[in-house]
């Protein structure tokens, strides 16, 4: 089995939810661009398990190791929108915007 | 506890090891130690809460007072029925050879003297309730006064010498603070402390003695140094007659002996039941005390024998002079003051005679009777709101419980048969012309005629004080009135022990006194006579009645004091009794105000010069040196090195606090490129 794909794949994604936390304005497209960089974490632990079954079948007790870390990262990353998205919409009550840039209160 | 344990079963045994026949007393004198140490704590106690007792103190320094007295009387009681001798001792700390203890020695004469200042201490304790009742230093009287007390206990309960001497000074001490009690004039405070000097001139007699036995003897106990007596320690042959004659001069301050006895008048500035106490238990007794605890090394052939020469010339001048000065005071209060230094005179020529039993007999009887005097005297000045005589007259019919009772203290002292004072100056009298018989010589037969000269004295100022007093017309302001209950009962009880405190030796017919105080560890070889001597008593006797006879005739007639006095003006005898010699004139111009010139010049220079100029220069040396420490080590070195630590830190935050923008993206941006920045190290690394 080759394992590249999933990485490129994985990588692609990541690159591009770094570039959305880091460059976009509005606070629910970095959340968004969050959940991409997981979700390609989630796709390496789902590839490296799937390629590295059989070197590891001899682990009885680890066998779905990989399914089962993608599968709290996804419960994570649900609770970590939960939170985000909600105080995302109370600093949008309190100031009419969910631009990033004007949240700069805690400086010097 | 352990220790102490052993300790007093080493002193049992000790004890036992003796030939004489004596108990050890069982838990009563195990238990003796209560006795100074019940009235140091009231003492305290007084101090801190005896303002807000109901009584203001009195009722604690009263309760004090009346278990020494249960106590003294319960161990009284059990000496004489069997002699009882206990030493116990808590071990403080050991410096070098020498042992430091508290200990409490319960035996026949010290058993004696917790009974008399027990007795005579609630006597006067109960009495000073009415006497100074008003006073501004009510609470304060009673905390000295209780000290007082328990200093005199701490001193005849100690076993060794260096506890003796802590007593000894704070009697010195509670007296001073007693006869100073109305400092606001001028003249207390004076008495106070020419009470307080002149004791401690005589003092340094006592050390010198201390210090010279204990080195030779090696400890501080008295029954190491009567040991060492009885066993012709030779060291201490050698030093026997300056350790004695240096222990007597302890003994003269504080029994008022000639030439230190100038104290003793100035001391009736304190309130009288302070004198009471002070003349009858406490303070004058000790050096008597002490002369009877070390009576072994005076009587002893071998030993300090030359220094009872001494001793009985001493006391013999003492009883003579002082008693002829009581004729001519016109105070009550310095009659019976100069009374007390006559009989002390009498109690240091028994001492002198080597008559221990005599000695303390007188000290005992005197005791109630002078206590018993100066509580009536008290009486009638509380009556009369003045000292002197000449404000008295016909008290008689006004005051009736003090004039009976003064009567029989007057008769007491004066030796009147059957009452106290006449068993024991005949006691003395017959001692007296024992040691003339037996190695004493003519100074024994000469001072023989000088007690019985003493005795007609004795009667004739007795008789002056109660005529003047009592009889003839009051010439004071005002109604004198009598004392209140609390104040006569005291001295009806006194009274009836000055009545009877003789019987308890009656030579030939009764002797249990004798053996009484004879119940120490070590034989005493005590003179006296076993049979009464008619000739001596009848002579005693004859010269008081002679006395009182010519006191009646020169002083009962006269209505007017004054005249009474110029009758006895004779040219030369009158001034110089009136001015008592002279001799607190010589301390006074002789030796007080030359020395305190000097003294004072050589002090103000010494602290001009010498003291001021090291206290100077160390002043002047240690600010120059803080000023280096100041100036070059803290303001330039550490000073610096904190100052500079301190702007760095402050610059580097400058700096740096630019990089907190409060944008959350810039952060991330930083945690990438340094999570980049790490992957790419590992990389080339590896």
């Amino acid at each position: 089995m080759i394992v590249n794909q999933f990485l490129v794949l994985a990588a692609l994604l990541f690159s591009i939810g770094v570039y959305g936390v880091l460059v976009r304005r509005n606070a629910v497209l970095v959340l968004l661009s969050v959940e991409l960089m997981l979700t390609a974490v989630n796709i390496n632990l789902v590839a490296f398990w799937a390629y590295l079954q059989d070197p590891l079948a001899y682990l009885q007790d680890v066998q779905f190791a990989g399914q089962v870390f993608a599968l709290f990262v996804i419960a994570v990353a649900a609770a970590e929108v939960g939170i985000g998205l909600a105080i995302v919409v109370l600093i949008f009550r309190n100031r009419s915007s969910a631009n990033i840039d004007e949240l700069d209160l805690l400086k010097w | 506890m352990t220790h102490l344990v052993t300790t007093l079963f080493l002193y049992a045994e000790e004890g036992a090891e003796h030939a004489v026949e004596l108990a050890d007393g069982g838990v009563l004198a195990q238990w003796a130690w209560l006795i100074p140490a019940v009235p140091l704590v009231m003492m305290f106690a007084i101090a801190f809460f005896g303002r807000r007792l109901p009584n203001r103190g009195w009722e604690l320094a009263e309760f004090s007072m009346l278990f020494v007295a249960v106590y003294g009387v319960a161990l009284f009681i059990s000496n004489a029925d069997q002699g009882v001798y206990y030493e116990g001792a808590i071990e403080i700390a050991t410096v070098g050879s020498f042992v430091l203890e508290w200990g409490w020695v319960v035996d026949g004469l010290s058993i004696m003297m917790y009974a008399v200042v027990g007795i005579v201490g609630l006597a006067v304790f109960t009495y000073s309730k009415g006497y100074m009742e008003g006073d501004i230093r009510y609470t304060g009287f009673f905390a000295n006064f209780t000290l007082f007390a328990a200093a005199m206990l701490v001193l005849v309960s100690s076993p060794n010498m260096l506890q003796l001497i802590v007593g000894w000074e704070l009697v010195g001490l509670a007296s001073y603070l007693l006869i100073g009690h109305y400092w606001e004039d001028h003249e207390n405070n004076a008495a106070a402390i020419k009470a307080f000097i002149t004791n401690k001139v005589a003092d340094v007699g006592l050390f010198i003695g201390v210090i010279i036995v204990a080195v030779t003897v090696g400890s501080f106990r008295f029954s190491d140094v009567l040991d060492a007596v009885a066993n012709a320690d030779s060291a201490l042959i050698e030093v026997a007659f300056w350790a004695g004659l240096m222990l007597f001069i302890g003994a003269m301050g504080k029994s008022a002996q000639f030439p230190f006895h100038v104290w003793l008048p100035d001391a009736m500035a304190g309130p009288t039941p302070v004198s009471s106490l002070m003349h009858a238990a406490t303070m004058v007794t000790a050096g008597i005390y002490l002369l009877g605890r070390m009576f072994p090394l005076y009587q002893d052939e071998l030993f300090a024998v030359d220094v009872k020469t001494i001793i009985i010339i001493v006391g013999a001048v003492t009883l003579l002079l002082t008693g002829l000065i009581a004729l001519v005071q016109d105070d009550i209060k310095k009659v019976l003051a100069y009374s007390t230094l006559s009989q002390l005179g009498y109690m240091t020529v028994a001492m002198g005679a080597g008559a221990y039993t005599a000695g303390l007999f007188h000290l005992f009887t005197h005791a109630f009777f002078k206590g018993l005097l100066f509580l009536c005297a008290g009486s009638v000045i509380h009556a009369v709101h003045s000292n002197n005589m000449s404000d008295m007259g016909g008290l008689r019919k006004y005051m009736p419980s003090t004039f009976w009772t003064f009567i029989v203290g007057s008769l007491a002292l004066a030796g009147i048969f059957p009452l106290a004072g006449f068993w024991s100056k005949d006691e003395i009298l017959s001692s007296v012309s024992f040691d003339a018989a037996h190695g004493g010589g003519a100074v024994a037969s000469t001072v023989l005629v000088v007690a019985i000269v003493g005795a007609f004295i004795t009667a004739l100022y007795m008789a002056r004080a109660v005529y003047l007093t009592f009889y003839g017309e009051y010439k004071g302001e005002g109604h004198p009135h009598e004392s209140p209950k609390i104040m006569t009962y005291p001295l009806i009880g006194l009274a009836a022990l000055a009545a009877v405190a003789g019987f308890a030796n009656m030579p030939g017919i009764y002797t249990g006194f004798t053996d009484w105080v004879g119940a120490r560890l070590h034989v005493m070889g005590d003179h006296h006579a076993e049979a009464i001597n008619y000739l001596l008593a009848g002579l005693g006797l004859a010269a008081a009645g002679i006395g009182i006879a010519a006191g009646t005739r020169l002083w009962r007639a006269d209505r007017d004091t004054q005249a009474a006095r110029d009758r006895f003006r004779i040219p030369v005898l009158y001034p110089l009794l009136e001015n008592k010699y002279y001799i607190d004139d010589f301390y006074l111009r002789g030796i007080v105000n030359p020395t305190k010139g000097s003294i004072a010049r050589a002090t103000d220079w010494s602290n001009t010069y010498l003291l001021d100029g090291v206290v100077n220069g160390v002043g002047l040396g240690a600010g120059l040196l803080s000023k280096i420490v100041y100036g070059g080590i803290d303001q330039r070195g550490i000073d610096l090195a904190i100052n500079a630590t301190a702007a760095a830190t402050g610059e580097a935050g400058e700096q740096l606090r630019h990089t907190t923008t409060g944008r959350v993206q810039q952060y991330a941006g930083a945690l990438f490129a340094g999570a980049i920045l790490l992957v790419v190290g590992f990389l080339i690394l590896s």
